[in-house]
């Protein structure tokens, strides 16, 4: 599903250059759970913008699906991201004057989806995640577990190729973070591939894999056995 | 077509209203400036109005012209000779100058502008008493309050009728009292009256304290032959006045031997320079207000633009949430664009309709026109209306841009960092 060889990138800091990712070979399956580790500094967000394309690399390969992704304009990165990604973050990044519904169902807007079928498709995710009653509901209304989770229902909405989470649960407490965890892995469970980005280790031994990320370079890359975070809720 | 895409117009007034606030602030900056324009217009228009209503019933292109003295000697005659016309001159130029539509000779009894004393019953009044033809009312428009104007039968039959003016009414009747068919007495010969007239706000050649007969009857009256004394001429419209002003003062200086360079001979009044002034006047009024209007607008649409500027930089995360989610330039761009066109025409309608409703309020209270108030009937016309918000549309179109093109350069990346 995700290929990567050899990505190097670094930024210009002044006259220093700051070299972030120095070579990274990354291969994800279609259906793989993974967990990208690593300090602060490691790499790890670079990592994941690249992936989201929201950054690009200076060299190496990346390939999405079958689908080369180098040199994108800003309007094609933009289809691409609404066509093959789905995007949680730490700070959940919803739209704080919409409600939880309209949340869902923006980027169904951006892919030309018709109102009533968008309505009703989000609809089915916020029902998935448990929040059908709070569809009316502005985010200032919700629980940090409860934004999180519109959140995951709305990068779910447009059908992603993978599932890409930054920190998802880096601002919630442990049971919430245990809650969200069981959303993602069931969201697994169903086939999707899912890239979390953590630096805690429990969130990370809920995944299948954990890739560790030091210094630009991947140190260490193995199958873990699942923690299904189930029994904590 | 996007304009007709009802979802990015949801996603606009979505928006704006879940920001109502916000929306309020940026709209109040042409709210006034739309107010400030409509009531500027509306004031000129009403300006040009009470002017045209000061000249409504004088003929904009019509001149008045008498005798004066020569200046100039000529063919042996000495100047400061009289010059005084003779009723005939009136067939001689109305043949001459067929650009002439109407000439209306007059004579006055005494001299120009001269005072007669007319009497009644014992009461007396200093009135100018002049000899006209009715087609004087066609250039210089009588408001009659009762009776009737100087008529044809009465310069064929010299018939001793009169027309007043109010002051004349006002010195030789009691208040209340009916003139018409009333007598009075003017040298010597009784007139009836028949009808009066009323200063109607205009201009006034002739002033209210004036006696009108007929030209025919104050020739046999006062024996006055084949004088005359004043011509009240209207000329064919799309002719200039002055070019006719000065072939009737050709005609007139070859016929009574007057030099042709002398100026002063031939006493003349063009009606439409005066008019050619005031709509120049107005016109220049029109334009100032305009100006002020469209500055004030422009400065209006620009915090408009400001405060959009303002919120994008608010709305950095919103926006690069967008991004990530697939929402492409384009998109973000045409949003905040029309964002900006949504909020100028809908500020700039409720500025207009409360201008609209000041101006109501005040033309009730203006009714006819109020002593002083140099307005009548203020009011925008309907291309006014549509020009200006016209310019409103493409001025919010072109200065939404900035703010669109700042919206757009924000990265999603930047804008999804965690602080």
């Amino acid at each position: 599903m995700i290929e990567i060889n050899d990505l190097h990138k670094s930024y210009k800091m002044g006259s220093n250059s700051l070299h972030v990712l120095k070579g990274i070979n990354f291969k994800a399956e279609a259906g793989e759970l993974v967990a990208i580790m690593g300090s602060s500094g490691s790499g790890k967000s670079t990592l994941l913008n690249i992936l989201g394309m929201l950054d690009g690399a200076n060299s190496g390969e990346y390939t999405l699906d079958g689908v080369p992704i180098k040199d994108l304009s800003e309007t094609k990165a933009a289809q691409y991201r609404n066509k093959f990604l789905g995007f949680v973050f730490q700070s959940f990044n919803l739209i704080n004057y919409k409600s939880a519904l309209e949340n869902v169902a923006l980027p169904l807007y951006y892919q030309g989806v018709p109102r009533k079928e968008r309505q009703e498709k989000a609809l089915k995710y916020l029902e998935r995640v448990g929040l059908k009653e709070w569809a009316t509901h502005l985010p200032s209304e919700l629980s940090g577990g409860q934004k999180q989770r519109v959140a995951i229902a709305r990068a779910m909405a447009a059908e992603p190729k993978v599932l890409l989470a930054d920190e998802p649960t880096g601002a919630l407490d442990s049971t919430t973070s245990y809650e969200v965890m069981d959303l993602i892995q069931k969201i697994n469970d169903d086939g999707n591939t899912i890239l979390v980005v953590t630096h805690e280790e429990d969130i990370a031994h809920m995944c299948k894999r954990i890739v560790h990320l030091k210094d630009g370079v991947i140190v260490e890359d193995k199958k873990v056995k699942q923690v299904r975070a189930e029994q904590y809720v | 077509m996007w304009l007709f895409d009802r979802d990015l117009w949801f996603e606009v007034f979505n928006t704006l209203g879940k920001n109502a606030f916000r929306t309020i602030l940026t709209m109040l900056g042409v709210v006034i400036a739309m107010l400030i324009l409509v009531l500027l217009l509306a004031g000129s228009n009403g300006m040009s109005n009470m002017f045209n209503s000061i000249f409504a019933g004088t003929a904009s292109n019509s001149l008045f012209v008498w005798g004066q003295s020569t200046s100039e000697p000529y063919k042996g005659f000495e100047r400061g000779r009289r010059i005084r016309y003779k009723i005939e001159d009136a067939e001689i130029l109305k043949k001459q100058i067929p650009e002439i539509e109407v000439l209306a000779p007059r004579i006055e009894l005494g001299n120009h502008r001269g005072v007669t004393t007319v009497y009644r019953k014992g009461r007396t009044s200093g009135s100018s008493v002049y000899g006209d033809y009715p087609e004087i009312d066609e250039i210089t428009k009588k408001k009659l309050v009762e009776g009737r104007f100087l008529n044809r039968t009465d310069i064929e039959d010299s018939k001793k009728v009169c027309v007043i003016g109010e002051e004349t009414y006002k010195l030789l009747f009691d208040k209340g009292e009916d003139a018409i068919g009333e007598d009075i007495r003017i040298n010597g010969v009784f007139f009836s009256v028949v009808g009066m007239y009323k200063p109607n706000n205009n201009i006034n050649i002739d002033g209210e304290n004036a006696v009108f007969i007929p030209f025919t009857t104050f020739q046999k009256a006062f024996n006055s032959g084949d004088r005359m004394g004043w011509m009240a001429i209207s000329v064919e419209p799309n002719t200039k006045v002055a070019v006719v002003e000065k072939r009737i003062k050709d005609i007139i200086k070859y016929k009574y031997d007057i030099h042709p360079d002398d100026e002063r001979a031939i006493g003349s009044f063009n009606m439409s320079e005066i008019f050619n002034n005031i709509n120049s006047f107005t016109s220049v009024l029109r334009f100032v207000s305009f100006f002020i209007g469209v500055t004030s607008l422009f400065a209006g649409v620009i915090a408009v633009s400001n405060i959009l500027l303002i919120t994008i930089k608010e709305r950095t995360k919103e926006l690069g949430v967008r991004r990530a989610l697939g929402a492409t330039p384009r998109v973000v761009r045409r949003q905040v664009l029309l964002e900006s066109i949504v909020i100028t025409v809908f500020a700039g309608l409720i500025g207009f309709t409360f201008a609209i409703g000041l101006l109501y309020w005040l033309n009730t209270w203006l009714g006819d026109g109020k002593e002083g108030i140099p307005l009548l009937d203020p009011m925008v016309s309907v291309p006014q209306f549509l020009w200006s918000f016209f310019f409103m549309i493409t001025l919010s179109l072109l200065i939404g841009l900035i703010p669109a093109y700042r919206a757009v350069k924000i990265r999603p990346i930047e804008a999804l960092r965690e602080e």
